[in-house]
């Protein structure tokens, strides 16, 4: 058994890697959720806003993420239009305005179908340039965008009338994969004018860390990954409830805004398991050792 | 010449920028700089297109190992490029039906689209997922409790993957969340190892960082170093 276990095939790893997420998943398995501080004051953030509030949304990230950010952009979005408050969506990844359609579609056609494009929520598509884009819309943002994503003359657009830069902006809601994102929202902008330029956001686990020492001051919060999504959507969730009517005829909350809360968990199998593969990896280590300095 | 115009360009675009940060009258220096640098950026997709090109396409020529797989790069690059650029068969927009590229041309009613929604989509998703397997992997073979380091990095690892779950709070649910020892719940002990340690960690690790930056911006704005230029000094 030993043997078997100290020359394991990574293979046996790999199904059960697969049975771990793929079983939850199956069964829609979920467990009870409960925000953390830092849910809350991006919650709070957004949610203290008056009606009608200009919110600047970058969605910087692309479909490989897509699993661990598109629940958090959605329910970002569906709040946003809760609050009816005025969304500008950017994107500083090629494929950022596939994000924004994903966004647009899923919450704002089917579910707001009194939002009118131009007037309640804007798409101003991607540019290139990566920080440089983030340096020239806080200062001039019809410099750089001088049409929306389809093409249409910026000035035309009723909603752009009184925005000039993003510091016309009430907040930006940053939800970012990696370069550029969070943090050099947090450099370009949120920095480089303190108290004008207010900051929220969403990251993958991985860019997480590098984003707490930002946090509270140039910074007011961040989701985290799957797990600060699922916070998050509770939270949407428990203040703007959404039913629908489910297969059996019963009222439940409409499954598009509760993604990450079923998605923690496929998350909590594979943590168990990534547990239980180190501790068993060291115990081989271990009983290893220990017969090595027997011999 | 060759060399001089570039370490001109890099020069004087760093040094305005530096200027355009401290002192107010000069902003609209850096806001045009930034602004030509974001036209250049956009120039970079064509450079970096036409890279792609060549080397890929020397690849094949010299039959080199692998070269099958720089064929598919070819054909899935020539074969994106041409359904974006020509917005091939894209539906025209309902005010203007007469005019075939008017049309919204990520709808998956598009080649472009359809090859975004069910080609690009699912390969990108797909490379990233795979991660999770090899890190499931790597931590049976390379995780071990070797010193004092290691055992303290297992142990956080430990807290935070448990932290980060349901788990976490069921195996602590015993612990009054308002008592004296309530930061010994995992989500708590979660909550203070990434405000604490991991805070004051990355702030350490960040000013470290920025000031290599600062040096080595400093170098290559005087013309000290000039690795960019592709120089072996």
């Amino acid at each position: 058994m030993f043997e078997f276990f100290k020359t394991l095939d990574r293979r046996w790893i790999f199904l059960l890697m697969l049975l771990s997420v793929a079983v939850p998943i199956l069964l829609q398995t979920t467990f009870p959720e409960k925000a953390s501080a830092m849910a809350q004051a991006v919650f709070d953030e957004i949610d203290k806003l008056p009606e009608g509030s200009k919110i600047l949304l970058p969605f910087d990230f692309d479909p490989a993420s897509e699993g661990e950010l598109g629940p958090m952009a959605t329910a970002f979005t569906y709040h946003c239009a809760m609050k009816k408050h005025k969304m500008y969506f950017m994107a500083l990844w090629p494929v950022g305005p596939q994000m924004i359609d994903e966004a647009i579609n899923k919450v704002i056609r089917p579910d707001f179908p009194e939002l009118r494009y131009g007037v309640d929520y804007v798409n101003l598509g991607f540019k290139p340039g990566n920080e440089g884009v983030i340096r020239v819309v806080v200062t001039d943002l019809k410099e750089l965008y001088t049409t929306d994503d389809a093409g249409t003359n910026i000035n035309n657009i009723p909603m752009m009338q009184g925005v000039d830069s993003v510091r016309d902006c009430d907040l930006v809601i940053n939800v970012s994969a990696g370069y550029p994102g969070n943090k050099e929202w947090v450099q370009y902008a949120s920095t480089a004018y303190p108290g004008e330029i207010i900051l929220v956001g969403g990251c993958t686990g991985v860019q997480a860390p590098q984003m707490y020492p930002y946090i509270p001051n140039q910074m007011k919060g961040i989701l985290g990954a799957i797990k600060g999504a699922a916070e998050y959507e509770k939270l949407v969730m428990d203040h703007y409830p959404r039913h629908i009517t489910n297969a059996e005829g019963d009222q439940a909350l409409d499954p598009k805004y509760t993604e990450a809360l079923r998605r923690m968990g496929p998350q909590l199998i594979a943590h168990l398991l990534m547990i239980v593969l180190i501790i068993g990896g060291n115990i081989i280590f271990f009983v290893e050792r220990h017969r090595g300095m027997q011999a | 010449m060759k060399r001089t115009i570039p370490l001109l360009i890099t020069a004087l675009g760093g040094i305005v920028l530096i200027i355009a940060s401290f002192i107010p009258f000069t902003l609209d220096w850096g806001e045009k700089a930034s602004i030509w640098f974001d036209i250049l950026a956009g120039v970079a997709f064509i450079l970096g297109g036409g890279n792609l090109l060549k080397v890929h396409l020397r690849k094949v020529s010299d039959k080199q190992a692998g070269f099958g797989y720089s064929i598919v790069t070819l054909v899935a690059f020539i074969v994106m490029l041409y359904v974006g650029l020509v917005k091939w068969d894209v539906p025209p927009m309902e005010a203007h039906p007469n005019s075939s590229w008017s049309g919204e041309y990520r709808s998956v009613d598009s080649p472009f689209g359809w090859l975004y929604e069910y080609a690009f989509k699912p390969l990108t998703a797909t490379m990233f997922a795979l991660l999770a397997f090899y890190v499931a992997s790597a931590a049976f073979r390379a995780f071990r409790a070797k010193n004092i380091e290691a055992i303290l990095l297992l142990g956080t690892a430990f807290i935070i993957l448990l932290g980060r779950t349901f788990a976490g709070v069921w195996m602590t649910d015993w612990i009054d969340p308002d008592g004296p020892i309530s930061g010994l719940r995992i989500e708590n002990m979660t909550v203070t190892i990434m405000s604490v340690f991991n805070t004051a960690g990355m702030r350490a690790i960040m000013i470290g960082i920025a000031l290599g930056i600062v040096s080595t911006s400093l170098k290559v704005i005087l013309g000290v170093d000039r690795s960019y230029l592709g120089s072996k000094e």
